[in-house]
């Protein structure tokens, strides 16, 4: 779990622009949207595409993606309960 | 102030290749789109207003007999066409200029297919424009405005103001886009497109339709080129930015409210006063119906009918404020208002007066506006004489 | 007679140069591709804005000439968030972007439309930008023209002042295709709004130009 934390918290930071950052500034915890880092409706969007290219997961429902989208921890969760 | 007319006009959609064709398709009831399953497009279903291409093909055949143009091209040149065949404006005439109104322009140029027939120098939309205006043999530089989703009512705007400053006697205003696999895809990736035909300011409505469009209005200060019982006369009009945020509309409808209250503020106030119609952008997404129901209210006119003319056929980006307004036009005209196709029951937290069946009515101002991504807004007046 | 309008400030920014109102202000090696150079401008500037790193290179092109002039001289404050208004043109508009996008969707085995660049592909996107960053909420209007139409513009903005739409315009053309770029804005407006007049150029055609080309 902790490698794939690591891996998408780089892969977030690419995907996302997200020049000064490192993956030690991005608390696996925190909520991604508005408070946390700060991200937008375009950065979720991009996470859902990252979701898809990387790892084939296709969130279904904008609930279902809130959840998914909360933290990264919470989208390591998904990650590793549902990849095939 | 000088007056600035309507002279002719032109709309072409998927219901028809005139303004004639398509106003007689919307009064019974037609919608141009449907499920569109083209892999050229995209891998998967959505739903849109497309212009045959046939049909397209053989029209353009009958005046030009010309492989090297695109269907961008061909849309804006028979568009053209039509719209001064009613009318004695001459494009070829100094005093007359060629304004482009465009979001994407030849955008299928980047596919490889079409790349190889067309090259890529048509990717640039001053070029696209100038084979349009050395088309029609129009001596002055062509003017382009390329700003998202207002681009249609900027350019009305734009041809309006140059009129009144006195540096062009006619305007010859285009608004064209095709439906292409780059903004189908895009739109898409934006979770932007609805599950069936749109349904603007609908409770049920979850998203756009993407539609094919073209149109062509002509603006004169003189009133030699005019040829009806009615005229049409543009007011005033203004352009703002939300600065909020670059593709979510604003919440509190700001810009668009200011949109709104700069265009009637410079208006002559006989006409401003009593706005007794509006032609919404209603896209049918969520957050843009949402946005122009609060603007709306907040400038004291919910109770205006308001429509949006998106279920017929789709969102045709930088032709919808030029076939919008030809509608508004239309409605001045006749004192005829159309519904909202795909509406049913108000879905937006701002009662506005959506129009729910076509109806007879008297109108003599028509407020027009749009929005678009970029945070841009825009608004403009038609008046009855 | 209509009123005398001035340009108060003005940047440009090419081959790998800043300059406000003639003078260089930042250089960076010229053998430095776009997006190092416009970043070492970013950082030489101490612009703290992380959404920066979010833009497409049109976008930040304009956004850091517009930054320049509004750091010397901020017209929000002095005026309206609504009497500022932005007008801009270039030849290829989003060109550059658009085919950045058409690669995540061009092949049907890695069919990957991102959303964050697709936003991109519309040049009005950057007046977006520099209306955000700044609250500036006035008329905003993207022009394409293959070259600066500098006789049209000039008649465009002189009109919007004098039938009162705007009080002070950000003007001018920010083109990126490629590895090519250049960009010019210029701040314009009322002389009678301007206190030090020494330094201000008039606003005509002759001397838009000779800005643009020094």
């Amino acid at each position: 779990m902790e490698e794939l934390i690591l891996k998408l918290k780089s892969e977030i930071i690419e995907a996302l622009n997200l020049e000064e950052m490192s993956v030690d500034d991005i608390d696996s915890e925190a909520p991604l949207f508005i408070e946390g880092l700060g991200l937008d409706s375009i950065d979720a969007l991009e996470l859902t595409v990252l979701l898809e290219k990387k790892y084939a997961l296709k969130i279904q429902t904008a609930d279902e993606g809130k959840k998914i989208l909360y933290s990264v921890k919470s989208m390591a969760e998904y990650i590793s309960q549902n990849k095939k | 102030m000088k007056n600035v007319f309507i002279s002719s006009d032109n709309i072409i959609t998927s219901l028809g290749f005139t303004t004639e064709e398509n106003i007689t398709k919307i009064k019974n009831n037609k919608t141009g789109i449907y499920n569109i399953e083209d892999k050229e497009l995209s891998p998967s279903a959505f739903h849109a207003s497309l212009i045959n291409t046939d049909e397209l093909n053989s029209k353009f055949n009958s005046i030009n007999s010309s492989n090297n143009f695109t269907r961008f091209e061909k849309l804006s040149i028979l568009s053209i066409k039509d719209a001064l065949s009613k009318t004695t404006v001459d494009i070829k005439n100094k005093k007359t200029l060629f304004i482009l109104s465009t979001t994407k322009g030849n955008i299928d140029l980047l596919e490889e297919k079409n790349k190889m027939i067309f090259g890529e120098n048509r990717l640039y939309l001053s070029n696209t424009a100038k084979l349009i205006h050395e088309y029609f043999g129009s001596p002055n530089q062509p003017v382009v405005i390329s700003n998202a989703c207002i681009s249609g009512v900027l350019a009305i705007i734009i041809g309006s103001r140059l009129i009144r400053s006195g540096q062009f006697e006619n305007v010859v205003i285009t608004g064209t886009d095709i439906v292409s696999k780059f903004v189908v895809s895009g739109f898409i990736s934006f979770q932007s497109l609805s599950s069936g035909p749109c349904r603007p300011f609908d409770v049920s409505r979850d998203g756009l339709s993407l539609g094919e469009g073209c149109g062509t209005i002509i603006l004169t200060s003189n009133k030699n080129y005019l040829s009806r019982q009615t005229e049409v006369i543009v007011g005033g009009g203004f352009s703002s930015n939300d600065a909020n945020h670059i593709s979510g509309p604003s919440r509190t409808g700001e810009g668009l409210l200011l949109a709104i209250n700069k265009t009637i503020e410079d208006t002559e106030s006989d006409y401003s006063k009593n706005i007794d119609y509006i032609s919404a952008h209603g896209t049918a997404t969520p957050y843009n119906d949402e946005m122009e129901s609060v603007a709306i209210t907040r400038a004291g006119l919910n109770e205006v009918p308001v429509n949006s003319f998106k279920g017929y056929w789709g969102h045709t980006l930088g032709a919808a404020g030029i076939i919008e307004s030809i509608d508004g036009i239309y409605s001045l005209r006749n004192d005829f208002l159309f519904k909202t196709a795909g509406f049913s029951e108000i879905g937006v937290t701002n009662k506005i007066n959506v129009i729910d069946k076509h109806e007879e009515r008297q109108i003599n101002n028509c407020l027009k506006i749009a929005s678009g991504f970029g945070g841009c807004n825009a608004g403009v007046i038609f008046h009855k004489l | 007679m209509s009123e005398q309008l001035i340009i108060s400030n003005y940047c440009k920014i090419a081959d790998n140069t800043v300059s406000l109102n003639g003078k260089l202000i930042f250089k960076c090696d010229i053998e430095k591709k776009f997006p190092e150079f416009i970043k070492e401008a970013y950082k030489n500037f101490q612009i703290n804005y992380p959404k920066f790193f979010k833009m497409d290179s049109l976008s930040k092109l304009g956004f850091l000439t517009a930054e320049m002039i509004i750091k010397k001289e901020n017209p929000v404050g002095n005026f309206k968030n609504e009497d500022v208004s932005i007008i801009i043109t270039n030849s290829s508009s989003s060109l550059d972007t658009d085919i950045e996008y058409s690669k995540t969707i061009n092949d049907a085995d890695n069919y990957f439309p991102s959303p964050s660049v697709f936003v991109y592909t519309l040049p009005n996107i950057m007046i977006g930008e520099i209306c955000i960053k700044n609250k500036i909420n006035g008329e905003n209007t993207f022009f394409i023209s293959e070259k600066f139409d500098i006789d049209f513009l000039y008649k465009y903005v002189s009109n919007i002042f004098e039938t009162n739409k705007t009080q002070c315009c950000i003007f001018g053309r920010v083109e990126l295709m490629g590895e090519k770029y250049e960009s010019v804005l210029y701040l314009v407006k009322k002389a009678k709004d301007c206190i030090n007049t020494n330094e201000s150029v008039i606003f005509e055609p002759e001397n838009i130009k000779k800005l643009y080309i020094s």
